[in-house]
């Protein structure tokens, strides 16, 4: 789409697009292609000097094999707050949209963790599952589990899991929510009429008019998964323990900043880069089938 | 939302009796569970260290609210909370406000003029959008160290600052604002930053605030950038300074303070969104798209 009436000159808009140019220049695209260049080089242990051992870093990195967990550890990782983000504000949201009074309220009171940041979000459920102090170890242990997120991987990923997935929780109702008020009436009334029951309609009507919005949520929930949970993890249990939830982000981290590996950390940098890439394209080819559903 | 569909008055199906009352529970049950969290932390910010530290901490609040929050606010662990949420606040405001300037320039220049490489630049403002701050940290640390950024609030809000988002956003509202405007200001001899001024900017209005909601957020909910640039303590924001609290080692942490500072760090984005919450959820759900 073009506008038909334009202004004159060409100061003007350079003068005006300027800010956000220099800015992508200097802060974006510079370190990105920083970060291609240095994947190539390895600098010596003094950061003297730098030798170039074209795509070694790469094959380096594939080979390690705690390189290769953590893509294994991030796939479980993202489908897991996927699933436990999208599932549960389903729910909320089918219980909302049957209210005709209150729905308002409970909107207000469930979009509260939206706002909370992950790395507080973080520190909130850490203090529940503290394996001294905290509420809900202690009565999994009244029960007789003994839980430890410190020394258990399993249950360290379950717990980074959960605390990344709650905030997401609001924004997946907000989504369902608005889109389940905009189903139809007339359709679940005639369903009714012919006698199918709730559960019935929800699952051959309800839910397959909602897919757009599914599809639109699953890909949003794992850009999040990946790019957005850092404040979770490095809050809760700094990618342990024995590196059991050291995702691809948290790993750049950890080997650019901790461990000073800048090679291997640059050419992490640049499979996240296609990873990003590739999420983006199909965050677009879904968001355009949803427009034109 | 709006059709001229028949509809059946709400309630036709299923919204009567044991019904209702088993939605309100669930409902009411899904809330509490949700809010539980936030809940135990508030309590757990009234009470002393050590009636938090016999376990089972209780569950209604104490006496100390005034007591705790004070420490925190004042003395807190590394550096007072006030100065963090200050630098929070510095730092949001700074993005959101920053990022919706920059946005609205581009965006006009993209729209309504026609001149050389628009076409490229507005692709390369599009391609910003894959290059999230967690894919190039290492990079982007050495260019802010570069220019001696590091420790400064020109440091914790530029590299975030630039957003495609916001950018789509106003072009897309600006191509639904009829010709009709332009043309009448051009025929009156405005010059374009009048137009962009007095016509453009008022009509923008909403999407801004829309807008604000959603970027004064992100950046008050930043972690990882300031984790990394912000190595003396009074530059510290909330949400990252937060764990900053915990002591290494062995040694316990100060509850109360800790948790009377998270829920500090949350009350400002609660606050924008629940008040704002209409054009929240526009803005969201625009942003998106």
């Amino acid at each position: 789409m073009e506008k038909r009436v334009t202004f004159k000159g060409w100061l003007l808009p350079m003068l005006l697009i300027a800010p956000q140019l220099i800015i992508s220049a200097v802060f974006f695209f510079y370190p990105a292609g920083e970060a291609v260049w240095q994947s190539l080089f390895i600098p010596d242990p003094f950061g003297l000097s730098m030798q170039y051992v074209g795509l070694g870093n790469f094959e380096y990195l594939f080979s390690d094999p705690y390189y290769r967990a953590s893509f294994l550890t991030t796939a479980v990782f993202s489908t897991l707050v996927t699933l436990v983000s999208m599932v549960p504000a389903l729910f909320l949201a089918v219980l909302a949209d049957r209210l005709v009074k209150g729905a308002g309220t409970y909107r207000t009171l469930l979009i509260w963790p939206y706002a909370v940041a992950p790395a507080v979000a973080g520190v909130l459920w850490l203090f529940m599952f503290n394996t001294r102090i905290g509420v809900v170890a202690f009565y999994l242990n009244q029960l007789g589990y003994d839980w430890n997120h410190v020394l258990n991987q399993r249950e360290a990923m379950g717990l980074v899991v959960v605390a990344s997935s709650w905030g997401r929780i609001s924004y997946n109702f907000l989504f369902y929510f608005a889109a389940l008020q905009a189903v139809p009436k007339s359709v679940i009334e005639a369903a009714a009429i012919d006698g199918a029951h709730f559960w019935r309609r929800f699952f051959t009507i309800v839910l397959p008019l909602l897919s757009p919005t599914t599809f639109f949520l699953l890909v949003v929930n794992i850009v999040y998964a990946f790019f957005e949970t850092f404040g979770v993890i490095h809050t809760i249990t700094s990618g342990g323990p024995q590196q059991a939830t050291t995702i691809l982000v948290y790993k750049v981290y950890a080997d650019g900043f901790v461990g000073q590996d800048l090679g291997s950390s640059a050419a992490q940098s640049v499979v996240l880069l296609v990873v990003v890439g590739i999420l983006t394209v199909l965050q677009f080819k879904f968001v355009e089938k949803r427009v034109h559903y | 939302m709006a059709d001229n569909r028949f509809e059946p008055p709400p309630g036709m199906v299923e919204k009567r009796g044991s019904a209702l009352w088993l939605t309100h529970l669930l409902m009411i049950v899904g809330v509490l569970v949700i809010f539980f969290p936030i809940w135990l932390a508030f309590v757990a910010s009234t009470h002393t260290q050590s009636e938090i530290a016999q376990a089972p901490m209780p569950v209604l609040p104490g006496s100390h609210l005034i007591e705790n929050y004070t420490r925190a606010l004042f003395s807190g662990v590394n550096v007072p909370v006030a100065t963090m949420l200050f630098n929070s606040m510095v730092m949001a405001l700074g993005i959101a406000l920053g990022k919706i300037a920059i946005s609205l320039l581009s965006a006009f220049a993209i729209v309504y003029f026609r001149f050389p490489g628009r076409r490229f630049f507005f692709w390369m403002i599009f391609l910003t959008l894959m290059l999230p701050v967690e894919v190039r940290i290492v990079p982007t640390y050495q260019v802010v160290a570069g220019f001696g950024l590091l420790n400064s609030y020109s440091g914790l809000i530029l590299p975030l600052i630039a957003s495609a988002t916001a950018t789509f956003l106003f072009r897309q509202f600006f191509l639904t604002v009829p010709d009709e405007l332009a043309e009448a200001a051009r025929v009156d001899g405005a010059r374009p930053m009048r137009f962009f001024l007095d016509i453009l900017l008022p009509m923008s209005r909403t999407n801004i605030a829309a807008l604000f909601v959603i970027l004064f957020i992100y950046g008050w909910n930043q972690y990882l950038w300031p984790l990394l640039i912000t190595t003396n303590p009074e530059m510290n924001t909330i949400v990252m300074g937060l764990k900053q609290m915990f002591p290494s080692g062995d040694d316990i942490a100060d509850w109360p303070v800790i948790m009377a500072t998270s829920i500090l760090a949350m009350v400002p984005p609660v606050i924008v969104v629940i008040s704002m919450q209409k054009l929240f959820i526009r803005g969201l759900v625009d942003s998106e798209k």
